[in-house]
């Protein structure tokens, strides 16, 4: 073995040291090249995610009821953009080019959350939204405030702080749904029944089927397996709809007493790659709306430059 | 043109009169002024701040961290400058 390999192995062994003794990882420090690599592909995907997930929801922004509710999911859908930049400037430190990453969104080769390409037919899906594709991002989130990455780790406590409000005024509009006339409750269950395995399916293909969770695991990347956060969603769920008179569209689901947690039908895994692979409800609407912004809103960006370099200018003369 | 030409800016928020700035993330904008404006809206959505410092990335000059440990070494040694480093008899207080 010649030197190069024997300090490579010297420097992973020292980098793993420092993840088993929980200390985050930064920007400038040594790492290993798969480590970069898995971090990029990650972040930028979460970061495509809020951004793609804002169309779901913009798609009601002029059609809803009030102006509270307008308000509301207006404040939502900006969080979710700026949680996009949080996640972009992180991908940034990692010496990955920002505009790259979003070119792949936009030509298929990179993936974002499988859940925005299902279709918001009615308003009680902004509340669905809310309640079930929010609360599964929390959970998935959540343990990754204690990334080993730092500045992943740091883009996540902000956006867990502000994806609070996310789930709640989702439930808020569900639960005013359930509890309305009995058009209004049938609107909110229809929503929950095509919601539902989607946001399960959310979390990533099972265990034995997820090729980087032990990797991302030993990294600390990943604080805990897609079933594990699963089944913690589909334990604090379920007792929500049954509070609310809302059925989950689960004829399997039923309390295990031994596990303390529930039961689960199996989730159609063809459907979840089907929809990965490009083939879902909406996927090509909404790459084609993000590449029509940066191509139609590209004036933005040069008007942008041009007023400071004329702002320049004047400085200097 | 495009973005590729807009420098990335470092941000520091102060969140209430009396504490320092820190840093709280960067994002890209073509000039000083409007990272401001933009770091007003992807920082502060809930009056996270009361004063904005933004700083073009490619200024900061820092240390390496591949010498990190040799270059805070002198300080680890020193341990007499802690205060528990010192006996003090028992029954003196306010010290
Ligand atoms: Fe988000
Ligand atoms: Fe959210």
């Amino acid at each position: 073995m010649d030197m190069k390999n024997i300090n490579l192995e010297d420097k992973e062994r020292e980098f793993q040291a420092k993840i088993d003794a929980d200390i985050r990882i930064e920007p400038n420090d040594w790492m290993p090249d798969s480590y970069r690599k898995t971090l990029i592909r990650q972040i930028s995907q979460h970061a495509h995610s809020e951004i793609v997930g804002m169309l779901p929801e913009g798609n009601w922004v002029t059609r809803a009821p009030n102006l509270r509710r307008k308000a509301v999911l207006l404040a939502k859908v900006q969080d979710e953009a700026g949680h996009g930049l949080y996640l972009y400037s992180a991908v940034e430190t990692l010496g990955a080019d920002r505009e790259d990453t979003i070119d792949d969104l936009h030509s298929g080769k990179a993936k974002y959350s499988s859940i925005f390409n299902y279709p918001t037919l009615t308003w009680a899906d902004m509340g669905t939204v809310g309640w079930l594709v929010d609360g599964a991002a929390i959970m998935n989130q959540v343990p990754l405030c204690r990334c080993s990455y730092g500045p992943y780790a740091r883009a996540m406590v902000r956006v867990c702080k502000e994806e609070s409000f996310h789930q709640r005024q989702g439930f808020e509009i569900i639960a005013g749904l359930a509890n309305g006339t009995p058009e209004q409750k049938e609107l909110a269950q229809d929503s929950l029944n095509r919601w539902w395995w989607p946001a399960l399916m959310m979390f990533g293909p099972s265990d034995e089927n997820s090729k980087h969770t032990a990797q991302s695991i030993k990294w600390k990347i990943k604080r805990e397996t897609n079933d594990e956060l699963r089944q913690k969603f589909v334990d604090v769920t379920v007792p929500q709809a049954e509070m609310i008179g809302l059925v989950i569209p689960d004829k399997d689901l039923k309390w295990n007493e031994e596990k303390q947690g529930y039961d689960y039908g199996e989730i159609n895994w063809d459907e979840f790659m089907n929809v990965i692979q490009g083939n879902g409800p909406c996927n090509k609407q909404r790459v084609d709306a993000r590449r029509n912004a940066k191509e139609n809103g590209m004036w933005v960006r040069e008007a942008a430059t041009a007023y400071a370099e004329k702002r320049q200018a004047k400085k200097a003369s | 043109m495009s973005t590729k030409e807009w420098p990335l800016w470092e941000v520091f928020i102060r969140s209430k009169q009396g504490l320092s700035h820190k840093h709280v993330g960067s994002l890209r904008a073509p000039d000083a002024e409007m990272a401001i404006s933009n770091a007003r809206d992807v920082y502060t959505r809930r009056s996270e701040g009361v004063s904005i410092w933004v700083v073009e990335s490619k200024l900061v000059s820092a240390s390496d961290p591949k010498e990190a440990n040799e270059f805070f070494e002198p300080s680890d040694t020193k341990i007499y400058r802690h205060p528990t480093f010192y006996d003090v008899p028992d029954g003196i207080s306010h010290m």
